[in-house]
């Protein structure tokens, strides 16, 4: 058995920050109370809308005559993944918070809802683009890797190795980082976070505080949707080049939902977890165990995952719990 | 303008749910710096009044007058932004926040909080009324009494000056309630104005200075607590004269039924919830449980019954000439042995009974093991419901209507009918009357005398001490899951009982 660290590292950062993405996402729903398992739809949606609205600046640029910016391609794509997630979101939301729908029926159905429609756009504008869709190359280069401070070449071995581990990734990775450092500041050390927390922990006395639950509800919801949206987008964008493959997300959107358990509702130990999972979907590549076959290495986050659900539930704990009132709906005038 | 000496004036207030009037046409009146006690048997619509002062609901007709300005007020933060501060009977807290976050829950104010300026005012506040708080303790480490600081310093910092207090000495002790009147009086003294939601009529006189009655969602007058006594109070409350008297019947020939040693239980949490408990039960008498809520109660009868693991110690039962130790047997086999065993918990739609099934489906619950063959026998049970409304006068529209929809005091008679059905020699209940109304209760003392009289060992959780210290012929207190004492309530007084319910190390060691 042997393996390159480095490349190990790399190759989990990159793997690992869609689940980031996704988990981020779901632990700011869930801090509202809301358990949304559309996770895997709105990734789905995300990856679809970014491809699709990229694709479609870059061709009204070239029937225009115009030359098709990178960055501006990236931010059609970057808005209009996080307009997907939040509209799948919205609609959840107003299921569930304004008609108070039973929120796991709600999730499943938006994940049913989001895989198909989103393979269905995909393989449509595949067969309009003339047998499958792909983007330009200044699309393409805006979602490669950068080369952070200029250290790639580097005389100094060691600066070229601290380059390589940390300053080579795409944007999307420092993004991601930047979300989850934001995030938990928020519920930390922010007023409106400490509301959220005590409108998923208990909506009731969120209420008597004079804090508006629906609204916390529904922003919540709906930003943390938008957000697993743009896990959807690295789908499409990086791993998969700009090039819509069928089924992409590829169940990361449930991966997500358990790294939120995983990761205690914590953003910062989600980063960690969003390593570890990245490293185990792409261990096969990387450690190579003779004789262990290739189906035991496709099966190592999910058997994770049952592991980690069976540790997270014997442990208890209260303050690394979900948040109480999650699943529930709340009503105020209920007796 | 005479209007503007009242902080609340409240007119023709309606409030329905659905078809339940809730509230029909109250008025009411609070005084600026006084005491108004809001008194009412449950289901009279005290709370349901109160919570629309509060924000909670939203009258469907009438006027509200705040220092004599006409108000609407649509939300909780509306009502603080009156001066309106409710204590909610259940605790309105985030468990695993602190004190402090859960004080500056809501509030307007910078991006970032700004937890020490909060402490700083909190020992303000703490200060300036006698309270004892820290302010970052987390509330799930906290006791009853500490939690009701917080909500009580919770509105005192959004500068509340009407304070609502719903039912707050339910969870106190008799010493913890003495203390909080204290709070109360010094509250009133700086110019608050307070009205405090109860059904206890001591409390009432002692310290209020006008009591308002409702009675079933309707208001009937306001006394000057002076000229007013129990027994005028009651009259007003139920709409007659009843004997405020619980019986207490003697019965000879005491027998042991039920022998509980050194009994250890581990709740959820893994805290030992049951420590070395050793009592006897006898036939023929009440046993009595007191303790604060939460000391125990629930895990102790739920071991009894079976449901609850038991680590150590033993409980004998009476069979025959002998006793049988159950510890480890499962529910039906505790049933088989021949050990009639009545529990009946304190959550009666949750434990006890199933809501939505009728009253024949939740008799079926207990006896369908009884009927051999694949087909259900409905025939029997559905006679013994008939029994059952007949001889303990239950209002149903019939035996297929859902038990949910029956009200408090009917769904207790079925609970309670259905396990007296099967002739028990151990009787367990758990806060019987929590939630019924004067009338209903009475009833269900007459019940547990008549089984007393029959020779069942009757042990009774209850949560009121007054109640407790007339109907019961012994009270077993437990405090922290230790049985800290079992005392004759007739040679003992309300407060040696409150004593032993918060009884500490400290005091043990002393004893010891």
């Amino acid at each position: 058995m042997s393996f390159d660290f480095i490349s190990l590292f790399v190759a989990a950062v990159l793997a690992g920050t869609p689940l980031l993405l996704g988990t981020l996402g779901e632990i700011l729903t869930e801090k509202s109370g809301h358990l949304n398992l559309g996770v895997e739809g709105m990734m789905f949606m995300g990856a679809v809308t970014s491809l699709a609205a990229s694709y479609a600046y870059e061709q009204m640029m070239k029937s225009a005559g115009f030359a098709a910016s990178g960055f501006v391609s990236l931010l059609v794509a970057l808005v209009a993944a996080f307009a997907a997630g939040a509209l799948c979101a919205l609609i959840y939301s107003f299921l569930t918070v304004t008609l108070r729908a039973d929120q796991n029926v709600t999730g499943l159905t938006l994940t049913i809802f989001g895989t198909g429609l989103a393979n269905f756009c995909g393989e449509l504008l595949g067969k309009s683009a003339g047998g499958f869709v792909t983007v330009s190359k200044v699309t393409k280069a805006a979602f490669s890797q950068l080369d952070l401070f200029g250290l790639k070449n580097s005389a100094s071995p060691f600066l070229q190795t601290v380059s390589k581990l940390f300053l080579q990734y795409n944007w999307m990775v420092y993004f991601a980082i930047v979300i989850a450092i934001v995030m938990a500041w928020f519920f930390k050390r922010s007023r409106v976070g400490l509301n959220l927390r005590a409108v998923g922990e208990n909506p009731a006395t969120a209420d008597a505080a004079g804090i508006n639950v629906t609204r916390y509800k529904y922003l919540a919801t709906v930003i943390g949707g938008g957000i697993c949206g743009i896990g959807g987008m690295y789908m499409s964008m990086v791993n998969q080049s700009g090039v819509w493959v069928h089924n992409c997300v590829a169940g990361y959107g449930w991966l997500a939902v358990a790294l939120v358990i995983f990761s205690t509702w914590s953003p910062l130990r989600g980063l960690v977890c969003g390593l570890i999972f990245g490293a185990f979907t792409i261990m096969r590549l990387y450690v190579n165990i003779p004789g262990l076959a290739m189906q035991i290495y496709d099966m190592l986050p999910y058997a994770a995952t049952i592991l980690v659900l069976i540790i997270t539930s014997i442990r208890q704990s209260r303050e690394h719990a979900q948040p109480k009132s999650c699943g529930t709906n709340y009503f105020r005038e209920e007796r | 303008m005479e209007q503007t000496q009242y902080a609340v004036a409240m007119q023709g207030i309606t409030k329905t749910f659905g078809k339940t009037v809730a509230n029909n046409n109250v008025s009411l009146s609070l005084r600026k710096g006084e005491i108004l006690a809001l008194l009412g048997e449950n289901g009279s619509g005290k709370t349901t009044l109160m919570n629309m002062l509060s924000g909670i609901y939203f009258p469907d007709s009438g006027e509200i007058r705040i220092h004599g300005e006409p108000v609407t007020i649509r939300s909780p933060k509306e009502a603080f932004d009156l001066g309106i501060g409710m204590i909610h009977q259940h605790f309105k807290l985030v468990d695993v926040l602190t004190a402090a976050e859960n004080i500056v829950l809501g509030l307007p104010g910078g991006i970032e909080l700004d937890r020490k300026t909060a402490a700083a005012r909190i020992s303000e506040i703490s200060g300036k009324y006698g309270f004892d708080l820290d302010p970052n303790k987390k509330i799930y480490n906290m006791a009853v009494s500490e939690k009701q600081t917080v909500e009580i310093i919770k509105v005192l910092y959004r500068g509340a000056d009407i304070l609502i207090l719903d039912e707050p000495t339910a969870v106190l002790t008799p010493q913890e309630s003495k203390k909080l009147f204290d709070v109360l009086r010094a509250m009133k003294a700086d110019g608050k104005s307070i009205i405090i939601i109860t059904h206890k009529l001591h409390e009432v006189l002692d310290v209020s200075d006008r009591v308002a009655i409702l009675r079933k969602g309707e208001y009937i007058c306001t006394i000057e607590t002076k000229e007013a006594t129990q027994q005028s109070l009651t009259e007003a409350m139920v709409g007659r004269s009843i004997s405020l008297e619980i019986e207490r019947p003697e019965v000879e020939n005491k027998t042991e039924m039920l022998k509980v040693e050194n009994l250890t239980c581990i709740n959820a949490e893994g805290v030992q919830a049951v420590k070395h408990a050793t009592f006897t039960a006898y036939g023929g008498e009440i046993l009595g449980v007191a303790g604060v809520a939460g000391s125990g109660q629930k895990e102790l009868c739920e071991a009894i019954a079976g449901l609850h693991h038991a680590t150590e110690g033993s409980i004998l039962y009476k069979t025959g000439d002998g006793f049988e130790n159950v510890v480890g047997c499962k529910v039906e086999e505790i049933f088989k042995k021949g050990i009639s065993l009545a529990f009946v918990p304190e959550d009666r739609l949750g434990m006890g009974l199933v809501g939505s099934l009728d009253m024949v489906d939740n008799m079926l619950i207990r006896s369908y093991k009884d009927h051999k063959g694949i087909f259900v026998d409905r025939k029997t049970p559905k006679k013994v419901c008939e029994d059952l409304i007949e001889s303990l006068e239950i209002v149903t529209p019939g035996t297929s209507t859902p038990v949910r929809r029956l009200s408090g005091g009917n769904v207790q008679k079925v609970l309670l009918g259905r396990e007296i059905h099967y002739n028990p020699k151990v009787l367990m209940v758990a806060y019987p009357v929590r939630g019924l109304d004067i009338n209903s209760s009475f009833k269900i003392y007459d019940l547990l005398n008549e089984q007393k009289k029959k020779g069942v060992a009757v042990i009774f959780v209850g949560e009121d001490l007054d109640v407790l210290m007339e109907i019961s012929d012994r009270i077993m207190v437990i405090c922290g899951g230790e049985v800290s004492g079992i005392v004759d309530p007739r040679e003992c007084t309300k407060e040696d009982v409150g004593l032993l319910m918060v009884k500490t190390g400290r005091e043990k060691e002393a004893e010891a």
